[in-house]
């Protein structure tokens, strides 16, 4: 177990190391440099400060230079600083994790509770109306591009009715308007994540209910005298969300680095638009950082799924 | 013919009239980049089906040919993702050993990436720093060609998997064992004796994979960094909708629509055909 976790600890540092060689390397490839932005945006630098510019940052050096000059800062915890935002990186990084755990968090509760009755439901009535119109459900949900389900919401609810507000995360008027003001903000993008989020939980429900529902215990249970609804929710749900802790640890992932087409459809201050903002800003420490904790943080999900499968379930070793 | 294959059938129909009415754009529908600044946002008439853009494009002419933009990206991007995991897959599984090893490491890597934000990052990528001309960069073709190259390096991995396990519960067959005793080269096995029993398998996922392509296509073009204006495109086409929400409200309908009718009849199409083919299921 220990031996497990160590070598799958290790493994992941070696994609995070890997990664962090590519992700800077692409990231020299984008277009112009910080001090090509500073020099287009500043008309009394000339030719002569760039140069010297260029090379007090260190832009003149060869890349491999850079790299490890850049990997021993962050190694001491010297993030940088985000040229944006003109703020410290970690200042910036903070609040948007916050702000996506709270958007994907409320999503992922919303799209379970919706999708596991739906899912369950089909599965008792496998080949009934129930089942073909939770599996015509499931196609939509899936097939939704969310951007698009994003501006419709938009449209409907904050154009044409006005009923809530189209973006952000609060009123800017006065004091910010309390919690209400931002439940409110918070009811389009939340119903966005969720809606596109229920096809696949109920499908996998539906598939891992059927699993469970031919095996001997179900018998054994219904043998006893158990009333149909204890077998479904004591019995057979409860091993039939096994499979649906890995689905949640692939998205754990999602929960620190957020909604990347949500939050820039709806102006959601979270990670996935900070990342989309740094990376097409040519913001270069900021978008690094938020790129390596978004796939550090995939890559942990995937252990800790891992972890709580082996947890739940005695019949699986870790070796 | 069963009633569970009534939305297989609905799909596959549906995706016949897709192609069919993208690819006869130029004779459908009048030209999508030509501007009219006097009919902006003009109501549906005889000769603007759809109406026009904020810029007095014809919406019906932009959707038609941003159809073929996405339908040539998404197709062309399966196959190379296919192509991709298949050989990936096969050289892992047929040879075994360090190899399996490595390539199965790399594939668990990939797989365990952000998808989004990475395929951002290589979209924003300055060809000009890679050393491709300045005529080459602004041609179609390129844009096209840019698209299918990144999101198919970001997707063989689900193929690569599948093949692999294919391969190896083909590979100890009796027959690949009497091709190997007469003395066929480990090349002619994997394309003669191994291929032909992965290829239906990957022909369904293969399918099934388009549809999500769709999405992320559109959702890049979406955020400028696909399909660039004016050639149209479903994802770039909402892009300026977003933009007009609060004048033209409901310019966001149609590219939208039909990026979901799209990618639910290809989702529908592939399910059938996977039942089609494994009839175990």
């Amino acid at each position: 177990m220990t031996g497990w976790l160590t070598s799958r600890l290790l493994q992941s540092l070696a994609v995070l190391l890997v990664m962090s060689v590519a992700v800077h390397g692409l990231m020299a490839l984008m277009p112009g440099d910080p001090i090509d932005l500073m020099i287009a945006s500043d008309p009394h630098l000339n030719a002569a400060d760039a140069v010297r510019l260029k090379a007090l940052y260190g832009l003149d050096k060869p890349w491999g230079e850079r790299y490890l000059a850049w990997g021993t800062q962050v190694l001491k915890g010297e993030l940088g600083y985000s040229r944006l935002f003109a703020k410290p990186v970690l200042e910036i990084i903070g609040p948007a994790v916050v702000n996506s755990l709270i958007l994907m968090g409320s999503a992922l509760v919303l799209s379970l509770l919706v999708a596991v009755p739906l899912g369950v439901t089909a599965s008792r009535h496998q080949g009934g109306w129930a089942d073909h119109l939770v599996n015509t459900i499931s196609f939509a949900s899936v097939s939704l591009p969310t951007f698009w389900l994003g501006l419709m919401l938009m449209v409907l609810f904050a154009v044409k009715l006005g009923w809530l507000p189209a973006g952000g995360m609060q009123s800017l008027s006065g004091d910010g308007g309390g919690l209400l003001d931002s439940l409110r903000h918070m009811v389009l993008p939340v119903a966005t994540l969720a809606i596109t989020g229920i096809g696949q939980y109920a499908r996998h429900t539906r598939a891992a209910m059927l699993n469970e529902a031919a095996q001997d215990y179900i018998r054994t249970a219904r043998a006893k005298g158990c009333g149909p609804g204890r077998v479904v929710w004591r019995h057979q749900w409860r091993n039939a969300a096994l499979p649906l802790v890995t689905l949640l640890g692939l998205e754990f992932g999602n929960l620190f680095s957020g909604a990347l087409i949500t939050e820039t459809v709806f102006g959601w201050p979270g990670m996935g638009k900070l990342i989309a903002d740094a990376v097409m800003g040519n913001d270069f420490n900021l978008a690094l950082t938020a790129l390596m904790l978004a796939t550090a943080m995939t890559l942990l999900g995937s252990v800790l799924a891992d972890l709580a499968m082996a947890r739940l379930d005695p019949r699986i070793r870790l070796r | 013919m069963k009633a569970r294959d009534l939305p297989a059938l609905l799909g596959a129909v549906l995706l016949v009239l897709l192609c069919a009415a993208t690819l006869s754009a130029p004779w459908l529908a009048a030209d999508p980049e030509a501007m009219n600044l006097g009919a902006i946002h003009a109501a549906p008439s005889l000769s603007h089906p759809l109406g026009t853009d904020e810029l007095g494009r014809d919406v019906a002419a932009r959707l038609l040919n941003g159809g073929r933009v996405s339908l040539a990206v998404a197709l062309s991007t399966a196959v190379l993702a296919a192509l991709l995991g298949t050989s990936i897959g096969l050289m892992a599984g047929y040879r075994g050993g360090w190899l399996d090893a490595v390539l199965m490491r790399v594939t668990d890597g990939v797989m365990a990436l952000p998808l989004l934000p990475l395929l951002i990052v290589l979209a924003a990528l300055d060809p000009a720093k890679l050393g491709i001309g300045d005529e080459a960069r602004s041609s179609e073709m390129f844009m096209v060609g840019r698209m299918v190259a990144i999101i198919a390096l970001m997707g063989w991995t689900g193929a690569a998997r599948l093949v692999r396990a294919q391969t190896l519960s083909v590979k100890t067959r009796d027959y690949v064992r009497a091709a190997t005793a007469l003395g066929a080269s480990p090349g002619r096995i994997m394309i003669r004796h191994i291929l032909p029993n992965v290829a239906s398998p990957m022909v369904v996922a293969a399918t099934l994979s388009v549809g999500n392509i769709i999405l992320v296509e559109s959702a890049l073009s979406f955020l400028g960094l696909g399909v660039q204006p004016p050639m149209a495109s479903w994802g770039n086409m909402l892009t300026g909708a977003m933009n007009v929400i609060w004048s033209a409200p409901d310019q966001a309908l149609w590219p939208g629509l039909a990026i979901f009718v799209t990618v639910l009849a290809f989702n529908l199409a592939g399910d059938g055909l996977q039942r089609l083919l494994d009839p175990r299921r």
